[in-house]
């Protein structure tokens, strides 16, 4: 692997940096906002990041400051930042260590952003298990005002943000963006149906944008480093930047690693996780959080860069990593990812809220070795039906790990049901009496 | 009236938001940190804090896992169940804890003390298995582990195993020539 910059994990890692104010002032922290506030134009930071190439760092990828110039700009009234920090993605844990271990770097990153769309307030919509990041979070807001960095009339240029941290209750839906609005208006955290977009319409109908913890934090380097920096790192000129991956599962090092998005899977698996943690080669991984089609040995020398994993079929989705072992039974991976996707469903969609209950039955009946011959035609007209066919993406997401590990595991789900036939076969032993038969028997006793 | 004494942390929560009914998710999680459960009179109660009906309030309650609608233990075991936390031994943490407490998932021990639960996914997939115990995360589990977490938590009602500020790897920790 080439030498290269980390630029989001850096303070973290200097010796004794514990993110505390004085911490980040002194590593030039508040450095970029106090450059841009009433010197830059807004709507320069818009083509700044613009053309940085910086992508949503929670899933989909959007470019962020193409996201920021649908704002109307003159809109008269109040517009909102929202903040996602509802990390909920299983295999994705790098926004906790980002809130954690250096929280004033999002809080910059946020004030920069609010100020380049016209935001006066901001809200961090934090997952409700996550309460040091929150306490953290809190305490750094009331570090940050108290030095000036947020408030009314920041360093005197006029500019007014807010932060708020609004903690979240527990439902891995409220990581879209328009179910995290709907949640932080006090209701159930239903994806809303599109358009209209949060751009003109999103908190309380107020232009909104809502964007990723880490895409956030990327913002005051963008600023500091100038947007030709940032773009030349990566895989320019659609992927930029580096990313922070978390990788888990069965590798020797777990963890969160950045890396630049050009790196390869094998870099990060096998270089820095350390490789597979036992004997046991590698069976499987997930590239982008359980929203993503499985992958196999054969995809490791993928870079991890959006378009590069799309084109393996699959998606760079949160950038969480999870390796699977050989020995690994891929009906029970999507099994137990089909079970969290069925527990966290919202019910607004069909589709979803049925399909994943039916997929869950019946891989557990294939597990249960019950299985039966026409069951995999079945979970793949299921799927069909599902994908493309709700209001999120979380249709498309629960469908993944189904029709990933059916396409490349599809003799295992077979071996399952063959079992299951052999076992019916063994059960016929015991005669099965037509009814002619048995009023035959029944006569033959009286 | 459970909110009485909050009356300045509730203006507060009020005061970040320009519609009522967005403080509605703080107030629940209040009410449930003062008495452990979101009771119907504390649902009530918000209602007429936040100008909406008692269906309104109950409608968004039963939408979040977090909420709990009924009486629980004083210490809330949430072990996750997550397939990165099943790959590295979360199973055999959750039948072990099943033995050791002697009540099922989403039972409460007779004394009280103790409710078993499983939940999804808690973002801490690198440091499985993990669990939350109410407030703190305690991750990279070991059933020799869980049972001094535990003995602990009875003693003394807190434990220095909860995770701290997260990161891993650590500085220094794994650190691989780039």
């Amino acid at each position: 692997m080439k030498t290269f910059d980390k630029i989001l994990l850096t303070n973290m890692e200097r010796p004794g940096y514990t993110g505390s104010l004085p911490d980040y002032e002194g590593t030039g922290g508040y450095k970029a906002l106090k450059t841009v506030l009433g010197n830059v134009p807004p709507n320069d930071i818009i083509e700044m990041v613009k053309k940085s190439g910086l992508r949503g760092r929670g899933g989909a990828g959007f470019p962020t400051g193409v996201k920021w110039g649908f704002i109307p700009k003159d809109h008269p009234g109040p517009k909102y930042l929202c903040c996602n920090a509802d990390e909920s993605e299983p295999g994705t844990f790098k926004d906790r260590q980002l809130m954690e271990r250096n929280p004033h770097q999002i809080l910059e990153g946020i004030a920069i952003s609010c100020y380049a769309i016209g935001a006066q307030t901001a809200y961090i919509y934090i997952r409700g298990e996550f309460r040091l990041a929150t306490k953290i979070l809190e305490r750094a807001i009331t570090e940050a005002y108290q030095a000036g960095h947020l408030g009314s009339d920041i360093y005197g240029s006029g500019v007014t943000v807010y932060v708020y941290v609004h903690v979240g209750a527990g439902a891995y839906i409220c990581g879209e963006e328009t179910a995290l609005l709907e949640s932080l208006e006090g209701k159930r955290g239903k994806p809303r149906t599109k358009p209209p977009f949060p751009a003109t319409h999103g908190l309380y109908q107020k232009p909104t944008v809502v964007n990723n913890v880490e895409t956030l934090a990327n913002v005051p380097h963008i600023v500091n480093r100038g947007s030709e920096w940032f773009a030349s790192i990566g895989a320019p000129p659609k992927s930029t930047g580096t990313r922070v991956f978390c990788l888990s599962g069965h590798v020797k090092r777990p963890g969160n690693y950045e890396l630049p998005v050009n790196a390869t899977f094998r870099d990060l698996i096998y270089e820095l996780g350390g490789g597979m943690r036992s004997d046991k080669p590698l069976k499987a991984f997930i590239p982008g959080g359980a929203s993503a089609p499985f992958l196999t040995p054969d995809h490791v020398d993928v870079q991890l860069d959006f378009e590069s994993v799309a084109l393996a079929g699959s998606m760079s989705g949160s950038g969480g990593i999870t390796v699977m072992e050989e020995g690994t039974s891929m009906v029970w991976a999507a099994f137990r990812l089909m079970e969290f996707f069925y527990h966290e469903s919202c019910g607004k969609c069909t589709p979803c809220r049925e399909g994943s209950a039916w997929i869950v039955q019946i891989l557990q009946r294939i597990l249960n070795k019950q299985g039966r011959p026409e069951d995999l035609r079945t979970l793949a007209e299921i799927c069909e039906n599902i994908g493309g066919r709700t209001v999120c993406a979380f249709g498309d997401a629960e469908i993944a790990p189904v029709q990933s590990t059916l396409k490349y595991w599809r003799a295992e789900y077979e071996v399952l049901i063959e079992e299951a036939e052999a076992l019916k076969v063994s059960r016929k032993e015991i005669p099965v009496l037509s009814v002619a038969q048995a009023r035959e028997v029944e006569g033959s006793l009286s | 009236m459970i909110f009485d004494k909050h009356q300045e942390t509730v203006d507060e929560i009020l005061g970040r938001y320009p519609v009522r009914r967005s403080a509605l998710l703080p107030l629940l999680n209040l009410a449930q940190k003062e008495e452990g459960y979101v009771s119907q009179a504390a649902m009530r109660e918000i209602a007429g804090i936040l100008d909406l009906t008692p269906p309104q309030v109950f409608e968004t309650a039963t939408f979040y896992t977090m909420l709990n609608l009924k009486p629980i233990g004083k210490f809330h075991i949430q072990v996750c169940r997550s397939l990165m936390c099943a790959l590295v031994g979360a199973d055999p943490l959750i039948e072990w804890l099943h033995k050791h407490l002697g009540v099922g998932v989403g039972q409460t021990t007779g004394d009280k003390l103790f409710t078993l639960s499983t939940v999804e996914c808690l973002g801490s997939c690198g440091t499985g298995p993990m669990m939350q115990i109410n407030d703190d995360y305690y991750e990279r589990l070991t059933e020799e582990k869980v049972g001094l977490i535990l003995r602990d938590l009875r003693e003394s009602g807190d434990c220095p195993m909860k995770s701290g500020p997260f990161m891993v790897p650590e500085r220094g920790e794994g650190v691989v020539s780039q």
